[in-house]
């Protein structure tokens, strides 16, 4: 199978100062992970596990420390990695002076898209997104729920080969949730990649071909739904508690 | 050159649907209008009074509108998170910096189109000509001396954190170039060593603004063309620190983090 996403011994230090006194926090150490064609991949992990830090390492957000990042072979420090790829941040807001129209053509200019196959990409994604009727509306009068589906929109334009989508149902209603997992879901059918991050174990059980568990920077365990559950004769929630080591009597 | 284009175009937009823009011409109109009202101690020539103070006003503007809009370009992008969508693409931090400073350097020349054509038809209201060269050369000069300023205020917003504490650095350093900037060397004359080396090193070393804003003058009095070979020159001297101060802005992103 060809690797689309691939992190090899990646490992990212974030130095601080607290009090005075130099600290360093590890925030991925030695993770490597292989995406391939055609997967939806879910990235789980509690808060503060290296998630976030794992996608802006891969989009260039953040140097790693060690180790390497590459996407389509291309080592992801190349602008040119990510001619491929579409990206949805977690709750992100766009230019609120623009409407979704204008903030798609700037978009699709930005991957050199030619001025006739935009508008038609622009209408096509509008549409799957379901944000036509208000497309030359500014996005400062937008919801919640409807600026995530424009963040899906520019993650789209350029008919990405990967897709990599940072918590997409975060902070949505039932009905945005729905709305973004089926088009997730259509995408997944369409023989797209995706790699996402989620705290949602239904939609991860429901729409994920393999899933990663981390935890402290570290991968704990890599698999498909089923095996990773059967391994832990348990659901995905039990099992992946299990994995971070969460018990729940401390708690109690 | 396509993605910078379209980086540009979003930052002149942005200008142009927000209201600043707006208020600091119709308040130079309103100022310029109810001067112009008033013949003070009798004056034929007082047109030149009232010219000299619409050329400080325009240049005031214009300085507030390049320092206020490119001081909030990335911080902006940065808080909003904006930037993170953006720098998804195939696009080079390179091409994002000298993106947005074209885009805030054409809004600002658009913006003086509009404070030198309400400028030129007040003049010829009142000496019935229109000395459209000299127009053309105080404000090709005016234009590059925004370049500097915009350059300036980029870098400073990827210094300084906060959008307001880089305006307000801005300001301070333009206002000093252009009151002081011209003095240092003499100043620099009466010291004795080695201060008389650091006046002379931060006299050679800052951006001497003040020469596009003596163009002002040229208008005022009615003075001839400068000779263009000058123009050129100057422009030349302006565009040499726009390219450095863009340098130190690509420098500084570079391998700045900005999750």
């Amino acid at each position: 199978m060809n690797t689309i996403l691939k992190t090899e011994k990646l490992r990212v230090e974030f130095k601080t100062r607290q009090l005075g006194k130099a600290t360093t926090k590890v925030a991925l150490n030695g993770l490597d992970l292989a995406v391939q064609a055609g997967e939806v991949f879910g990235f789980l992990g509690p808060n503060g596990a290296g998630k976030t830090t794992t996608m802006n390492v891969l989009l260039g957000f953040i140097q790693p420390t060690g180790g390497a990042a590459y996407l389509f072979g291309i080592d992801v420090r190349q602008p040119i990695a990510r001619q491929r790829i579409g990206y949805l941040p977690e709750l992100t807001y766009y230019y609120k002076f623009l409407n979704a129209e204008e903030i798609l053509r700037f978009y699709a200019k930005i991957f050199k898209i030619p001025n006739a196959e935009a508008e038609k990409r622009i209408d096509f994604v509008l549409k799957l997104v379901e944000l036509q009727h208000a497309r030359k509306r500014l996005i400062k009068t937008y919801s919640k729920g409807m600026q995530q589906r424009v963040g899906l929109a520019q993650a789209l334009i350029n008919n990405p080969d990967l897709l990599i989508l940072d918590e997409p149902t975060s902070g949505l209603d039932p009905v945005g949730r729905m709305k973004v997992r089926s088009i997730i879901q259509r995408l997944k059918n369409e023989g797209r990649t995706v790699f996402f991050s989620s705290h949602e174990m239904g939609e991860v059980e429901t729409i994920c071909d393999r899933i990663a568990i981390i935890n402290n920077g570290e991968l704990k365990a890599v698999g498909s739904v089923s095996e990773i559950s059967s391994q832990h004769g348990a659901n995905l929630e039990k099992a992946f508690l299990d994995i971070i080591g969460f018990q729940p009597e401390a708690v109690a | 050159m396509k993605i910078i284009c379209a980086v540009a175009g979003v930052a002149v937009k942005e200008l142009y649907r927000r209201k600043e823009f707006y208020v600091l011409l119709i308040v130079t109109i309103l100022i310029c209008l109810v001067m112009g009202s008033v013949n003070v101690f009798n004056d034929d020539k007082v047109i030149r009074y009232l010219k000299e103070l619409a050329l400080l006003l325009i240049w005031i503007s214009t300085l507030i509108i390049a320092i206020t809009t490119t001081a909030r370009q990335i911080p902006a992008e940065k808080e909003q998170r904006t930037l993170l969508p953006l720098l998804a693409k195939p696009l080079s931090r390179n091409q994002l910096i000298v993106g947005k400073f074209l885009g805030c350097w054409v809004a600002c020349g658009l913006a003086l189109i509009c404070f030198y054509i309400f400028f030129g038809a007040l003049a010829a209201s009142r000496e019935h000509a229109w000395p459209l060269l000299n127009y053309f050369q105080a404000a090709l000069l005016h234009w590059f001396a925004l370049g500097v300023v915009v350059a300036l205020a980029l870098f400073g917003s990827l210094v300084f954190a906060a959008p307001s504490s880089n305006s307000t650095i801005c300001f301070v350093i333009v206002a000093t170039i252009l009151c002081l900037g011209r003095y240092l060397d003499a100043v620099a004359l009466a010291q004795s060593e080695p201060i008389r080396s650091i006046f002379y090193a931060i006299y050679f070393a800052i951006p001497h603004l003040e020469i596009p804003f003596g163009m002002r003058n040229l208008i005022v009095h009615n003075w001839p063309l400068v000779e263009w070979k000058f123009i050129a020159l100057d422009a030349i001297y302006l565009l040499a620190y726009i390219a450095l101060f863009l340098a130190a802005a690509c420098l500084v992103f570079r391998r700045k983090p900005v999750n």
